[in-house]
């Protein structure tokens, strides 16, 4: 699949060379531009994948199903629409003097990077190598957190690492015992971690030490998904890195990080035959939401607030893949997507708010629909939409996972719709102050990337209130694989 | 009992102590030389692992654990020591011996967790899993318990270490492309270690290193 070649050494190649040239005038055209062919090349995976079902490659070695590759599609657009936001962004960054020629060449080389190994940990057929693509997302951003070298932002970065480092090493404590449990069946050598073999066999894996590697894997994964009480290093660094940074760190990584357990729970599933894994992702799921929920409330950084919607968000696509059946694994796979777009979006429209206004503060940004209107409105509906009111794709989202939480678990739906009221207040109120009210705000030299912010919302919008069928069909397809 | 069979208890039971020593070690070129010879430790055990199933891979396994965890990563870390002026670890969180118990009782918890696991495995490794599992556990509870940066990295490579060590203990090691990636994950890890001590000192904006050991503004985060 030369499609699959492009999607994987494109980034890499990107990296390679933004490490010598990334500070040059045209490099933020060029960083956009391989972002931009890689979303072609998985554009053309993904047309494949529909057109003729999953596909190995490379001895075995990469696996794309419909679940993977909708997320690679994903991955890869926002990867793309984010560079054309980088674009202007990161001029103004230069212009503000906060970033250097040594920091845009890692910025743009990590930038690749991250997006490169995201998807090598999507279309990896080898559950290992899907750990150590999530390690590397991980380093790959972690110096990015604190490009700025500020004090917050090296103590954000720190915490990032040291947090994501120990969560991801429970993960691969949990991956070592899943290879124990599938060598006695498989046999050793390298099949034994093949997403494709485990797959076949997960009805035979020893139940007692599957459960024990869910857990571990649940826990490792799930600091990455920054679920609660695993939460605490995402705020942070959602915070002070740069905003191209945060949109993908929202929008991509966290689903990355969802898309291991989801595949993870498929095998525990089969080898328990009960619904463990369900119940401790719904448990999870609930206690993320309600937490997530209410410290929205007390955030004073326009960052942070987002931060904790995409914690918040994270916890109801986990507790739709726990709940599992067909309509909650579609409502989570939705969410998924829709949660990306708006997120993304989002921090599209408050990263150009926070270059005007100098700063991250909630209260010192004020009257953004006065000097840019575009920004102002992007950030307004953005709000709207991922506060999950009709007719956004995020209310579909929630409508569908939450109608088929009131048959299947009532006292759950009850406890999420009292948090989404709760975030709703925390989030609302204060987008509307810092859109309508008086102006404070200075332009910027270079002018604002409006187009990635409408055509997300677009998306989202298109998307809350008809699905195109192809894509209906793909998530009944992926639901299928690990409802 | 087979020649194999005692040394693997043996290697498991200086890899327990070394966890141990690890926790109750304050001077930082000590903790280095301590996380130096957990690397020597699997290096041995990986070896008598490739002895006893004559698998080629396991060699190999062995010469990447000897180089990376041996020589190149303790070399780093004592050439930051040097660089930092770094001398000792004095403040924690906890006292010694207290942390001491709580690491009897990690321990504990290690080997009921491994009891099930290691019944299913037909690694003749497989009694280290406890031992593997509590040095985890030790090292995690290094990480929590030290305020400093240095300490939290040796911290998080010996958890490593324990994490290698269970691998080889219970499946005779992960497959040669999964152990190669994890591999050079560390050494990228270590790199980026690195440059990030150098970053704190700049962004602290002193040479004088003790803004590493105290945390610079309130709260509970340590860099």
């Amino acid at each position: 699949m030369p499609e699959l070649a492009v999607l994987l050494l494109l980034p890499l190649a990107g990296a390679v060379t933004f490490a010598f040239l990334g500070a040059s005038a045209r490099a933020p055209e060029a960083n956009a531009a391989f972002s931009g062919f890689t979303a072609l090349a998985a554009v053309v995976l993904a047309i494949r994948v529909l057109a003729d079902g999953p596909q190995l490659a490379m001895r075995d070695l990469f696996h794309v199903d419909a679940f993977s590759v909708f997320l690679v599609a994903l991955t890869a657009l926002v990867g793309f629409t984010t560079s054309l936001f980088s674009r202007p962004y990161m001029r103004n960054e230069v212009v503000a003097g906060r970033v250097g020629p040594t920091a845009l060449r890692l910025y743009h080389a990590m930038y690749q990077l991250f997006v490169g190994t995201m998807l090598l940990a999507l279309t990896t057929n080898n559950i290992g190598i899907l750990w150590v693509a999530m390690e590397t997302a991980t380093l790959t951003t972690v110096l990015l957190v604190s490009l700025y070298r500020t004090p917050a932002s090296v103590r954000a970065a720190w915490k990032y690492f040291i947090l994501c480092g120990v969560g991801i090493a429970q993960a691969l404590f949990g991956t070592i015992l899943l290879y124990l449990a599938a060598e006695r069946v498989l046999g050793g050598g390298g099949t034994a971690l093949l997403w494709t073999q485990l797959e076949g066999v997960k009805d035979q894996l020893e139940p007692s030490v599957v459960t024990i590697a869910f857990v571990f894997l649940l826990v490792g994964y799930g600091t990455k998904a920054g679920l609660v009480p695993l939460h605490n290093w995402l705020p942070d660094a959602h915070a002070e890195g740069p905003t191209p940074i945060t949109a993908v760190l929202s929008g991509l990584l966290l689903n990355v990080a969802l898309y291991a357990i989801a595949r993870s729970k498929v095998l525990a599933d089969g080898a328990l035959g009960t619904p463990l894994a369900g119940n401790l992702m719904m448990g999870f799921g609930l206690l993320t939401v309600v937490v997530a929920a209410f410290m929205t409330l007390r955030q004073t950084d326009v960052k942070r607030l987002f931060g904790y919607s995409s914690v918040k968000h994270m916890g109801l696509i986990t507790f739709a893949f726990g709940m599992g059946g067909a309509a909650a694994t579609f409502a989570g796979l939705l969410h998924m997507t829709v949660h990306s777009l708006t997120k993304s979006a989002i921090f599209f429209a408050v990263g150009h708010a926070t270059q005007k206004a100098g700063t991250q503060v909630i209260d010192e940004i004020r009257g953004l629909v006065h000097t840019s209107p575009a920004v102002g409105w992007g950030l307004m509906l953005g709000g709207i939409a991922i506060l999950g009111m009709p007719p956004f794709g995020v209310f579909a989202a929630e409508f569908l996972l939450l109608t088929t939480a009131m048959s299947a678990q009532p006292w759950a739906a009850l406890v999420l719709l009292v948090a989404l009221a709760v975030s709703f207040g925390g989030i609302l109120w204060r987008v509307q102050a810092m859109v309508f009210g008086a102006p404070n705000l200075k332009p910027l030299l270079h002018r604002p990337a409006i187009l990635p912010v409408f055509v997300h919302l677009g998306l989202t919008l298109l998307l809350g209130f008809y699905l195109p069928p192809f894509l209906a069909a793909w998530y009944r397809e992926a639901a299928r694989l690990i409802g | 009992m087979s020649l194999a069979n005692q040394l693997v208890d043996l290697i498991a039971a200086l890899m327990l102590l070394t966890s141990f020593a690890m926790l109750a070690q304050r001077r930082l070129t000590a903790l280095v030389d301590l996380l130096a010879l957990q690397g020597v430790l699997l290096t041995a055990a990986t070896l008598v692992a490739a002895w006893v199933t004559g698998h080629a891979h396991l060699y190999l396994s062995a010469l990447l654990s000897l180089v990376l965890k041996v020589v190149v990563l303790p070399t780093l870390l004592r050439r930051l020591v040097r660089r930092l002026d770094l001398q000792w670890d004095r403040e924690a969180l906890v006292n010694t011996p207290t942390t001491m118990l709580v690491g009897i009782v990690l321990v504990i918890v290690a080997f009921n967790l491994a009891l099930p696991i290691s019944a299913l495995s037909g690694s003749i490794l497989r009694g280290a899993l406890g031992i593997a599992l509590a040095s985890v556990l030790l090292a995690f509870l290094m990480m929590i318990t030290r305020r400093k940066a240095v300490s939290q990295v040796i911290g998080f490579l010996a958890m490593e270490n324990g994490l290698f060590f269970a691998a080889t203990s219970v499946t005779y090691g992960m497959p040669m492309i999964v152990e190669l990636g994890i591999a050079l994950d560390v050494l990228v890890a270590a790199f980026v270690f690195g440059i990030f001590f150098f970053r704190i000192r700049e962004t602290f904006d002193s040479l004088d290193t003790r803004h590493l050991e105290t945390h610079p503004a309130g709260e509970g985060e340590d860099v």
